[in-house]
């Protein structure tokens, strides 16, 4: 890590064109397999630091008097509104747990505002109201900001762009370097209720039951887990691209492999149902209030007795276990005990016909 | 919302899968036709189970995959026309047609909007009166009812600015190709449980008498598509050549009434090309009679073009059972989820977006590959 040769970017042609894409496409942006590349072989190129190779959600900087950790994420939904929240508090939310998952306490955000001409003001209260509530109920400060107005027809109402900064209460090397063969993984609670949610909300999809966002912060758990002195080798949040592509990125970052077990990984009755009308796999749905904690065995019913005992982590269970096999692989073991690979996000999911 | 479990529980798969080693005593090619019992059957690692002898292909059951590229440049060209809304499944959009993909058309400005049902851009059409609403209806028989439930809605009601691109095609034609290919290696065929709820399945006898191969319609649960292969063994074992019905539950002998006589009153049976089998005669629907008036080729007098498909691309013989998706040089090369050189690579139901996404092929990158055959028509 230490050891980066950077030479002169300036002298490199753009790495990404000589690949088929000349153009940015949706699916660069979708957390998948091009979002991976996009960032491997453009941003980390031009940017090179030990901090970004580490592949975590946010970054560990020395400061002085100690180490902070320092995050962004964009948002980007339609619709602004969805049930279980709103673009709003899933800024806050977003931005506060990839500062936990580094094992730091968030403290302070800063808010980027890209809204389009013509959104109406009291959509924009209602966003802010929101996310000043999140705020407060994670115990952190919105400090600063900044607003941008782009041309009607050039946005869709309001993109937020939120940058966080957490503080270290103890020593921890949280990333997925650290974790090891034998670890456990732990699942915080049902996966994918957020992308079901957005897309039933989005294309006005009624299901038989409701489908809620499990969008939350999870700090409160995920800093449980420490304060209770539980070894925690790495957390993940699961975001886009769904419980497959977080696997596959940690046991890609840290050279090892996971099986899965189908039956253990606990999926609603709705996303069940949902996803299996659409034709979409609810492993690669989103969430936006689920984690994965990386823990050795021996500390893994005590991490899952933290987790119980908070509502948003309360059906946390493993899932799986880190192994040693030649090329980092994810696999699932299936409930007709087959097994298959798990690879992260490819291609855009899209409904199908029948 | 109900699951049906009892067809996932693992002690009742070994049990069929031990059956069908038990019955086996020599090879036999099962082709399962449709690409919901392919993707069932690659997620849950169902050839996993099966005794070596059974080799299980992939058949041409995937609406978007055998959509032929002439189609899709038509939509490409309604799309772009102005003033135009076309909507489609979700998973009709990243297709390649000769002129890019309909997502390709959207970000170029065409108004490409994704629907759930034809009934959705009915809607659309009778809430924008001032433009034309063009559906893109594809698919095999059974997405057939409820696109001419739109098209009957339409006329009955007199929205003229609605259309349908329709490029239906028909389950049996198929399963003749196949079997009339001189290079046909399949012994017996899942028929399509879904295509059966609709159609009922006494259309597949002259297919089981005139070739003598066993047919069985089959669901799409691990219990179910396992049960199709046993009883398809026995047969082939016997020597047997019958049609059986192994998805009772769903399937009855006379279709659906409702959706048969909706069929016959909107539709009538046309030749289609498809992707990978070419030019098959009385292969597809097309509007009929009063019906025509929302044929959106003749609305927007869009002319026949004959497009070559990509070379590289083999997924006709995939789609004939011919080859298995990683046997393709392009499989995980040059075709990609994200850059697909045929359909088959972009459909939740394409075999070869099933092998790749459920890691296929991708662990045999250091071998060599086998010699493939080029494409040809049956």
């Amino acid at each position: 890590m230490g050891e980066l040769v950077l030479p002169d970017v300036d002298a490199w042609s753009c790495p990404i064109p000589s690949s088929r894409y000349p153009n940015v496409t949706l699916a660069h942006g979708d957390g998948g397999r091009l979002t991976h590349e996009l960032i491997a072989a453009l941003f980390q190129r031009a940017f090179g630091n030990a901090h970004l190779y580490r592949s975590h959600d946010g970054a560990a900087v020395d400061v002085p008097g100690g180490r902070a950790a320092v995050t962004t994420d964009s948002f980007v939904v339609r619709p602004l509104f969805f049930p279980g929240g709103d673009i709003g508090s899933l800024a806050v939310h977003g931005t506060v747990n990839d500062l936990a998952m580094c094992g730091a306490r968030p403290k302070y955000l800063t808010a980027g505002f890209l809204l389009e001409e013509g959104l109406p003001m009291e959509t924009l209260w209602r966003v802010a109201r929101s996310m000043g509530a999140a705020a407060r109920a994670c115990g952190v400060e919105i400090v600063a900001g900044d607003t941008k107005v782009v041309d009607r027809g050039k946005g869709d109402g309001v993109y937020i762009n939120t940058s966080g900064v957490g503080v270290f209460e103890r020593d921890v090397e949280i990333h997925p370097g650290a974790v090891c063969a034998g670890d456990l993984v732990i699942l915080s609670g049902d996966p994918g209720r957020h992308g079901l949610a957005v897309l039933a909300a989005r294309e006005e999809l009624a299901f038989e039951d409701e489908i809620r966002s499990d969008a939350a912060s999870v700090a409160a758990p995920a800093l449980a887990l420490l304060e209770a002195g539980i070894e925690v080798h790495c957390l993940r949040d699961v975001t886009r691209g769904g419980l497959a592509t977080a696997v596959v990125e940690i046991a890609e970052a840290a050279g090892l492999s996971v099986t899965l077990e189908q039956d253990q990984i606990p999926l609603s009755p709705v996303v069940r149902g949902g996803s299996e009308i659409l034709g979409l796999d609810p492993l690669y749905l989103a969430s936006e209030g689920r984690f994965l904690a990386i823990v050795p065995e021996p500390a893994a019913d005590d991490a899952l007795g933290v987790l119980r005992r908070f509502e948003v982590s309360q059906d946390a269970c493993a899932i799986g276990q880190v192994r040693v096999d030649g090329r980092p692989t994810v696999e699932l073991r299936t409930s007709v005990g087959t097994t298959r690979v798990v690879e992260r996000l490819s291609g855009m999911s899209l409904p199908r016909i029948c | 919302m109900k699951h049906r479990d009892e067809y996932r529980e693992a002690p009742r798969v070994r049990r069929c899968a031990d059956a069908i080693s038990a019955a086996v005593t020599q090879p036999w090619t099962i082709m399962e036709v449709c690409g919901g019992q392919t993707n069932a059957i690659v997620r849950y690692g169902l050839d996993q189970l099966l005794p070596a002898e059974i080799d299980l292909v992939h058949g041409p059951g995937c609406p978007v995959c055998v959509t032929p590229v002439e189609i899709l440049d038509k939509a490409h060209t309604i799309a772009r026309r102005p003033g135009v809304i076309f909507c489609s499944f979700g998973d009709m959009l990243r297709v390649p047609g000769s002129r890019g993909d309909l997502l390709g058309a959207r970000a170029d400005g065409a108004d490409v909007r994704v629907v759930y049902s034809p009934i959705d851009a009915l809607q659309i059409a009778r809430a924008n009166p001032a433009r034309e609403v063009v559906f893109f209806a594809v698919g095999f028989e059974t997405t057939a009812p409820a696109n001419a439930l739109a098209a009957k809605r339409a006329v009955d009601d007199g929205v003229e600015n609605f259309s349908l691109l329709t490029s239906h095609v028909l389950v049996p034609p198929a399963l003749e190709a196949i079997l009339a290919s001189a290079e046909n290696r399949v012994q017996a065929f899942l028929a399509a449980g879904h295509v059966c709820a609709v159609m009922g399945f006494e259309e597949y006898l002259p297919l089981v008498a005139r070739h003598r191969v066993p047919i069985v319609v089959t669901g799409f649960e691990p219990v179910d598509i396992l049960h199709g292969v046993l009883l398809c063994v026995r047969q082939l074992e016997v020597g047997r050549a019958e049609l059986e019905n192994a998805y009772a539950r769903a399937v009855r002998r006379g279709g659906n009434p409702t959706a048969l006589s909706l069929l016959r009153e909107v539709f009538e049976v046309v030749p289609r090309k498809w992707r990978g089998l070419g030019p098959l005669p009385r292969s597809g629907l097309g509007l009929r009679g009063r019906y025509r008036a929302c044929d959106a080729e003749r609305r927007f007098a869009i002319r026949d073009v004959d497009v070559a498909e990509s070379s590289e691309c083999r997924s006709g013989l995939v789609l004939q059972g011919r080859i298995k998706p990683d046997r393709c040089p392009a499989f995980g090369v040059t075709c990609t989820p994200e850059t697909p050189l045929g359909a088959p690579m972009v459909s939740a139901e394409g075999a070869c977006a099933a092998y790749h996404r459920h890691g296929r092929g991708s662990r045999r990158s250091g071998t060599a590959p086998e010699a493939v055959p080029t494409e040809g028509r049956p």
